[in-house]
């Protein structure tokens, strides 16, 4: 026990003295909660519209007036043609551009139906998804909105059987995308941070030769494990609780579960990437490589988890390797506590699993640990 | 065998690939000796210190120290020696204090006895000074005495000693020597690595190492008797220029 007391001692000196990374280890998550979770939403804005105005009715004209009225729509560019608007697509100029035919409103009268063209700039997928629900559900709006002026009395009564879907959105009722992003941001930070320090750290004694110092003392494996992770699992903790703060102070996301709950999974989760971590070390022979390895997982982990994309949305294959990512429980998880005040009987599956994850992953990592080579 | 070696190998072999790095090596070290392990630039005098330590198993041979075995009882080993590797291996960005600190602490050390060893050590080093300052700042003389009594600070055995004078002025190693001599009258056995042919003299015994294999193991003055010279240094250029 006194053992790992001194290098716990020792860590925690090295890691308060190191100017350096100081900054990087408490500033920076903090600088980058603050800008990515203001930067990262799904919120599109100042969206460029255009049309072609062929029929150029009140009807056509009040379509547009909705474009132009609605917040995410940029004022709108009037074409001569299909082809100047094709054109002005083809160089950025505008992101999506309706074309009204010339029977618009006298198709929209006679047959209750009138066809528009929507043309979208998709070279950002994600964005123009975003951007077809917007000028869908506008139009929609006016539909409705202009098919009792524009029929007969009669075919109100039959418009009444068109069904029409209300959506009410549970634990996040605004769809804040703030709300839905910080929690998981904060799980990256956490994940960063504990990864990469624990990742660096036992391969920069091997580089600076303290390493095999230590493997001629009769130290044992597992004490000196302990001793070298405690700290950063301590770190992995204090950063959790920096983030909930400015989670609460700066973006106010509910805290609707239990933190304690949380916290219990959190440190489990930080014991499962402390040892990915400490594994990483082992494979590795230079702060360089350890650091190209880690970045590796990072990047993998994070864009499977969840975070950014659904993972509903992936591929069968995709959706079966997310099993073994960390991050995605882990988002799972804070999601569902912070916003949705899920108790301890629904998180436990997913603890379960971390905490099998972190015992196979540690084990790896003392496994591989080699005092004699 | 008799008891009173603590040090005996028995054609002890490192392989790497087809590569034998030590290559049959047999010697045995006396208690109390300075035996002083000597060979060119990759001759395979670090590889056989590091099965000599427990941190390297051999390929094949035999081995013990301390009375224990390098294959099976490298953590008693570890208990018994101390050692001092090529690199500088203390915490520069930990204190003089602190460090010795620290491994007193892994060795297992009391409290008040890390206490007691700590005032002593840097008391004998002349280091009060700096006894707070980081020990990155202190000059490579001052580092390497330092790190040598923090190998002896638990009172091993043996201690083993990879090129511990290298890159220090004649002064300083003149007085690392003097703390040699020192533990080896409290009967720390010492075993030893160097280029420089001058400390081969302050030696109890040299072996000379050639490729792998010891090709000459006596005392300094028999050895120059035998190679009918005055000096180490020719000595040592006979053999390994073959």
């Amino acid at each position: 026990m006194t053992i790992i007391k001194h290098i716990i001692k020792k860590e925690f000196k090295q890691i308060f003295r190191n100017k350096g990374m100081l900054p990087i280890i408490f500033i920076l998550p903090i600088l980058q909660l603050v800008i990515l979770s203001n930067a990262a939403t799904y919120d599109i804005q100042n969206i460029t519209f255009g049309y072609v105005d062929a029929n150029n009715t009140s009807t056509s004209r009040g379509l547009i007036e909705k474009f132009e009225a609605s917040n995410y729509f940029n004022v709108a560019h009037r074409f001569a043609s299909e082809n100047e608007a094709s054109n002005a697509m083809q160089k950025g100029l505008v992101d999506v551009y309706l074309t009204l035919p010339t029977r618009f409103e006298q198709d929209l009268q006679k047959h209750q139906q009138a066809q528009l063209g929507v043309f979208i700039d998709a070279i950002d997928g994600a964005a123009a998804g975003v951007i077809n629900v917007y000028v869908s559900q506008i139009i929609q709006q006016y539909n409705k909105h202009i098919t009792p002026q524009l029929s007969q009395p009669r075919d109100a009564l039959e418009k009444i059987h068109r069904i029409e879907s209300i959506p009410l959105f549970w634990y996040n009722e605004t769809l804040n995308y703030k709300t839905f992003m910080v929690p998981g941001i904060l799980v990256l930070l956490v994940t960063m941070i504990t990864l990469f320090l624990s990742g660096m750290n036992i391969v920069r004694e091997k580089e600076i030769g303290t390493l095999e110092q230590i493997n001629v003392t009769p130290i044992r494996k597992s004490h000196f494990i302990i001793g070298k992770l405690f700290p950063f699992w301590v770190l992995g903790m204090g950063l959790l609780t920096i983030g909930i703060v400015l989670a609460k102070v700066i973006f106010n996301v509910p805290m609707l579960g239990n933190l304690g709950l949380l916290y219990a999974y959190t440190a489990i989760y930080v014991l499962l990437i402390l040892g990915i971590g400490l594994f990483i070390s082992n494979f590795t022979e230079t702060q360089q490589q350890a650091m190209f390895i880690a970045w590796f997982f990072m990047v993998i982990f994070i864009l499977m988890s969840g975070l950014f994309t659904p993972i509903e949305s992936m591929p069968k294959w995709a959706q079966t390797l997310t099993a073994f990512n960390p991050i995605k429980y882990y988002v799972e998880i804070i999601r569902m506590v912070m916003l949705k005040g899920s108790g301890f009987t629904d998180v436990l599956p997913q603890a379960l699993k971390t905490l099998a994850y972190a015992i196979i992953m540690n084990g790896l990592a003392v496994w591989s640990y080699k005092k004699t080579t | 065998m008799k008891t009173d070696y603590v040090i005996q190998a028995e054609n002890l072999t490192k392989l790497f690939g087809d590569f034998a790095a030590v290559n049959r090596i047999s010697f045995h070290v006396k208690a109390g000796e300075i035996f002083g392990f000597l060979g060119a630039n990759g001759a395979g005098k670090t590889t056989a210190m590091k099965m000599l330590i427990g941190i390297s198993t051999p390929s094949s041979g035999r081995a013990t120290v301390a009375g224990f075995d390098v294959y099976k009882e490298t953590e008693a080993i570890k208990k018994n020696i101390g050692y001092m590797s090529q690199k500088f291996a203390l915490y520069d960005d930990l204190t003089v204090k602190e460090n010795i600190s620290f491994y007193g602490g892994i060795y297992g050390l009391s409290k008040k006895a890390v206490k007691e060893k700590s005032h002593k050590l840097i008391e004998e080093l002349n280091l009060q000074a700096v006894s707070n300052s980081l020990v990155g700042g202190l000059p490579l003389g001052w580092k390497q005495k330092l790190a040598f009594s923090v190998a002896l600070l638990h009172d091993p055995k043996i201690v083993f000693l990879d090129e511990p004078t290298g890159g220090v002025d004649p002064i300083t190693r003149r007085q690392f020597w003097e703390m040699i001599y020192k533990a080896a009258h409290k009967g720390t056995t010492i075993f030893v690595t160097t280029h420089y042919m001058d400390e081969a003299e302050y030696c109890d015994r040299v072996s000379i190492m050639v490729n792998g294999k010891i090709e000459a193991l006596d005392t300094p003055k028999r050895l120059k008797a035998h190679y009918k010279t005055d000096t180490m240094n020719e000595v040592f250029l006979k053999l390994a220029r073959g």
